[in-house]
């Protein structure tokens, strides 16, 4: 199917590829249908686009690239919303707002996106309890930021 | 909005599968116990909003993204 995109103009989706978050994501209640679009010679980051709403685009990457040490424990009722049997089905990226430079950009770590593979459910988990937060530096040194 | 008022120990009942009790309450903090389906997302208020303003924030665009972005070598 085709759609329009925020980065990449109007392009060409699978339909088995459209993550379904059943729930929207909080504050877009109503997107439920989101496509993760590779960036031109970039690996490291994608764009979570929305299906029906052209400008709505998230930049996303792993959380594990920056933050070696991200960990936290999937409630049951995300285990279950997302319909996990098998833990190697779990995908993890987090949302970045983007600054001017990388170095002033941040990851949204207290809420993570997690998808299941098997089923391309996904949804966006709020961790209560966690010493994550929204707006996590991507980088500690200056110097790495950027970097060629 | 309903109001009611209850004491340490008591629980109110929303619907058939949610009840919500006071666990304890101490000056101005009051420890709630909520039991509910698991399905039924329960949130800090403040935290959930933090959790919209940065979507809505991370959704902004930026000019001249890819350039921000740095490539894999």
């Amino acid at each position: 199917m085709k759609i329009k995109t925020k980065y990449h103009g109007e392009i060409d989706v699978k339909e088995d590829g459209v993550l379904n978050f059943e729930q929207g994501i909080p504050g877009f209640a109503v997107e439920k249908k989101f496509v993760l679009l590779p960036l031109p010679e970039n690996d490291l980051f994608h764009i979570l686009q929305s299906v029906s709403t052209p400008q709505l685009g998230f930049v996303v990457t792993d959380p594990f690239l920056f933050t070696k040490e991200f960990d936290f424990e999937l409630d049951q009722g995300s285990v279950d919303t997302l319909g996990f049997t098998d833990e190697k089905n779990v995908k993890v990226l987090t949302i970045l707002t983007m600054k001017e430079t990388l170095h002033d950009s941040t990851a949204n770590l207290q809420a993570p996106i997690v998808i299941n593979l098997a089923n391309n459910k996904a949804k966006q988990v709020i961790l209560n309890d966690s010493n994550y937060q929204t707006k996590h530096l991507l980088f500690a040194q200056p110097e790495q930021a950027g970097k060629e | 909005m309903l109001v009611l008022t209850r004491k340490t120990g008591e629980a109110i009942q929303i619907g058939e599968d949610i009840e919500i009790s006071v666990v304890s309450v101490k000056g101005d903090q009051v420890k709630l116990g909520i039991n509910a389906p698991k399905n039924f997302e329960i949130h800090r208020k403040e935290i959930y909003l933090t959790i919209q303003e940065e979507n809505a924030d991370a959704s902004k665009g930026i000019d001249n993204l890819f350039n921000i972005l740095p490539k894999k070598q």
